[in-house]
């Protein structure tokens, strides 16, 4: 069974309201660091009341902009809100520029607001972990809900927007009718869809088109997707998008469906730190045993070994060889 | 990542790049942002019109290693001492503090005193202040 058992130290101060112990503890679990994986633990039994909201949708769309205003809407309601942000990180440096907080500076004075902007790293798999550590850690500090933002592009995105009961998905006039959206497949995973920029042109149209598109997707019985409208840098349209959310919060508490997210949920989590572990636990994780790796690599492409038997070495499992 | 090879870290360098003041120019603090990005570092920037309360907020909420201040409006001698009690008040004291900008000589060594580490004058390539940076950004075992 699950212990209730608090960490002492960082986890007891996380606990107490202490939001630098927060932001600390949260480095160590996107660093992958045991003593992050120890605070999680700690405070596991604490979670899982929280609200969690993705909102996805193309580059610039306003998800930041929308997330700002969200926050706004929410802290009249009287909620603490936290917000992940994440951004990718560049395949090449393996470095990020990290610019979602420029639009939501407004918070500095209220503790019940917290901020935190997150690299994707190249994990896949690390990606979806790492942000549901970060979600038990603002969980159990008493954030509810809490905000994910991604881009929603790239497999390890999708991961990521499993951990969400609710998804909200933006999209904006001006890139196309819509079928870019239902082509890519990510029409799927919003709940909410936010036609936002509602001020410029075309907007009510998009609302139309995929009202349309909806209509035929496949979705759990008892939810339809609505198709709202917003202009995020004015907040209109945004106490429907907190409505609406509530309103699916409230389904999904009476619902099968809530249960199947759940367990998605956790299947992404225990799947991204099972990856984790293994690159943790293979040469593929250090730097100095790089050069078994290329070894092994190299193996696979002049046929020396198959890529199974590299896997069964990499797990342990020595034996495999090429038949 | 190139990061990981001169280095022992094992994850990359968080900075927060921050405009503090009024000056309404941020050309310079985005070519460091990505000058930091190129060099494998994690950039959090946060725009323009920063008070010295954002700019504390944002460096507690992201634990960042460093906190790096871009000023062109001349108000840094006012400024400066504010921002540095507003992370101090926060708890923010293990981060490394560097300012770039249009800063007078004789205001160097003013602002060293207050706590900054490294003031990168106009004169300063960008390769010296990444290689500063890389070098004086603390490395944290543990918790604190
Ligand atoms: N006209 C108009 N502009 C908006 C609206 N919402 C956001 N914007 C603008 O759109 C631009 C992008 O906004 P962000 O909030 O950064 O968009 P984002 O989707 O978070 O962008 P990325 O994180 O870079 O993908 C900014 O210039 C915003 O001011 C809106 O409702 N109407
Ligand atoms: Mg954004």
């Amino acid at each position: 069974m699950m212990s209730l058992d608090v960490t002492p130290g960082l986890g007891a101060r996380l606990l107490a309201g202490d939001l630098g112990a927060l932001a600390r503890a949260a480095t160590l679990v996107e660093n992958g660091d045991p003593v992050g994986r120890a605070v999680v633990e700690g405070i596991y039994g604490r979670t899982g009341g929280a609200d969690v909201v993705g909102v996805t949708g193309p580059p610039g769309a306003g998800k930041s902009t929308l997330i700002d205003a969200l926050i706004d809407e929410l802290r009249q309601r009287g909620r603490r809100v936290a917000a992940i942000l994440i951004d990718p990180s560049s395949p090449i440096s393996g470095g990020a520029v990290l610019g979602d907080r420029i639009r939501m500076s407004r918070w500095d004075r209220d503790p019940d607001v917290f901020i935190r902007s997150m690299a994707a790293r190249g994990h896949p798999g690390g990606l979806a972990s790492t942000t549901a550590g970060l979600i038990h850690l603002f969980d159990a500090a008493g954030f509810d809900p809490i905000i994910v933002e991604t881009v929603g592009v790239g497999q390890g995105e999708i991961e990521v927007a499993h951990l969400a009961a609710t998804t909200l998905l933006l999209q904006v006039p001006g890139l196309g009718d819509g079928v870019q959206a239902i082509k890519a497949g990510i029409l799927e995973i919003g709940d909410i869809v936010a036609v936002n920029k509602a001020d410029l042109p075309g907007a009510e149209e998009l609302v139309g088109d995929l009202s349309m598109m909806v209509t035929g997707n496949e979705r759990p019985a008892g939810w339809s997707t609505p198709i709202l409208l917003t202009n995020a840098t004015t907040g209109e349209g945004v106490p429907a998008v907190v409505d609406t959310i509530e309103a699916h919060r409230r389904y999904l508490d009476t619902s099968e469906t809530g249960r199947l997210r759940r367990e998605s949920a956790a299947r992404s989590e225990v799947f991204g730190l099972l990856r984790q572990e293994l690159e943790r636990e293979s040469p593929l994780h250090l730097q100095n045993k790089a050069s078994l790796w290329h070894e092994l690599i190299d193996d696979v492409v002049e046929r020396k070994r198959t890529p199974s038997a590299v896997v069964a070495t990499l797990l342990g499992r020595d034996g495999a060889t090429c038949r | 990542m190139a990061e990981s090879q001169s280095n022992p870290r094992t994850h990359p360098i968080r900075v927060l790049i921050a405009k503090p003041g009024l000056d309404g120019h941020d050309r310079g603090a985005k070519v460091m942002a990505r000058a930091l990005r190129d060099a494998g570092f994690e950039v959090v920037y946060t725009g323009l019109f920063q008070t010295p309360e954002m700019i504390a907020a944002a460096a507690l909420q992201e634990d960042v290693d460093v906190v790096g201040l871009s000023i062109l409006s001349g108000a840094h001698m006012a400024l400066f001492p504010r921002i540095i009690d507003a992370l101090r008040e926060r708890g923010v004291d293990d981060v490394l503090i560097v300012a770039g900008g249009t800063i007078p000589d004789d205001d160097v060594q003013p602002l060293l005193d207050l706590g900054v580490s490294a003031v990168f004058g106009p004169g300063t390539s960008l390769s010296e202040a990444v290689r500063f940076i890389r070098q004086h950004a603390p490395v944290r075992h543990d918790v604190p």
